[in-house]
């Protein structure tokens, strides 16, 4: 790829989704182009690229930058944050709502591995009485991506990663090479297509927003925007989830950091959102 | 430091597996059938067994079981590793008491996660 065709997927990427993209990258931009340009009709990335520069057609760019944004995910990744939420955010909210549901939002949910990993939790316990009531959305930029994980199809790498073997004989069975997730605990699920740093404002309050591994990938300001975005979903007594020791939190006074767990955070009281 | 018995007919498995799990710091012993690796545990308990499931002599399922019943047995962790990949071979492992079930091809990331997977 030439510098200038790297220097269009970057700004593309930039002002559609805050991505930053690293123009050393040149590997990882191919890789994900190339598919993008098969699947369109090109025979090559850069005959994709003069396409977008010429026309402009807002199909086009948005399958460059979604394919640009496609990050990996894991089953029940880092496992403490689930072992938090199973043991300590989960049951103070649902006390703290009464027998209203506990809302919960895998933001950049990718593959959706993280939103079903919630779901199990919420499948496993619902089998007892009096469990909390939980409500789970999930949403991501790419279309693809939220195609993909509304299958709750994974390959056989992919169930291994996270994955205990009890749960996979829990809540999977055998589709082929591949592992299909059960129909009840997909339906746990509600998905959308949300851009990010389009504003959040209008997105619904959510008690617990997983954001994790999402933020790095972005520039400062789209960093600092959809913080302070979420300080409109997040209520006082609610949880961000970043990733474990992600420092894409402190960008903004808009949420603090909880002592003592990592990649947990709760709104700054003080803090006072700008007006839209 | 923690060991862990590991039981293949395949010498190259067993050296594949051998080098993961050094690297991630357990201390390795070999069998290459569960006959070996029932004498193996009988001698010194292991902290984790990675066990094949086809194997000559004893399989693996044969040894998970007699390994149950002796006396320390229940205190390994046994992670199986093999190609069987289909539901009912998992369940009948768990039921036989397997911890853990890899499915081949494995990577050492797997063979790490499914070892946490099982408390080690």
């Amino acid at each position: 790829m030439r510098a200038e065709e790297i220097a269009l997927v970057a700004v593309l990427c930039r002002s559609r989704a805050g991505l930053k993209v690293a123009a050393d990258k040149t590997y990882l931009i191919e890789s994900r182009l190339q598919p993008v340009a098969r699947r369109e009709g090109f025979d090559s990335i850069p005959k994709l690229l003069s396409e977008v520069r010429e026309r402009r057609a807002e199909r086009l760019i948005w399958a460059v930058v979604e394919a640009m944004c496609s990050s990996e995910s894991s089953f029940f990744r880092d496992r403490t944050p689930f072992k938090q939420f199973e043991g300590e955010m989960l049951p103070q909210l649902a006390k703290l709502r009464g027998g209203g549901p506990v809302r919960v939002w895998s933001a950049a949910c990718a593959t959706g591995q993280e939103v079903y990993s919630l779901a199990m939790l919420a499948e496993e316990m619902s089998a007892t009485e009096g469990s909390p009531r939980i409500e789970l959305a999930a949403s991501d930029l790419s279309r693809l991506a939220l195609e993909r994980a509304q299958t709750g199809l994974y390959n056989q790498f992919e169930v291994q990663r996270g994955l205990p073997i009890r749960r996979l004989a829990q809540h999977f069975e055998k589709d082929g090479d591949n592992w299909r997730l059960s129909e009840a605990v997909r339906q746990r699920v509600r998905w959308r297509r949300i851009n990010l740093i389009a504003g959040l404002r209008q997105v619904g309050r959510f008690d617990v927003v997983f954001c994790r591994y999402v933020l790095g990938h972005m520039t400062e300001e789209a960093q600092r925007k959809v913080l302070e975005d979420l300080t409109f979903i997040v209520p006082d007594d609610g949880y961000l989830v970043l990733g474990l020791h992600e420092a894409a939190g402190l960008v903004t006074p808009a949420f603090q950091p909880i002592v003592g767990r990592p990649g947990l955070f709760r709104r700054n009281p003080a803090f006072v959102a700008a007006a839209a | 430091m923690r060991t862990c018995l590991v039981v293949d007919d395949s010498r190259v498995i067993r050296k594949v597996a051998r080098r993961i799990l050094e690297d991630i710091g357990y201390e390795i012993a070999e069998a290459a059938d569960g006959m070996e690796a029932l004498a193996w545990c009988r001698a010194a308990m292991p902290d984790a067994v990675l066990l094949d499931w086809n194997m000559p002599v004893m399989n693996g399922i044969e040894f998970l079981r007699r390994l149950r019943e002796e006396p320390g047995g229940d205190s390994p962790v046994v992670v199986f590793c093999t190609v069987e990949n289909d539901m009912a071979h998992i369940r009948e492992a768990l039921d036989a008491g397997a911890d853990e079930y890899i499915m081949k091809p494995f990577d050492g990331d797997i063979i790490a996660a499914k070892l946490a997977e099982a408390g080690l």
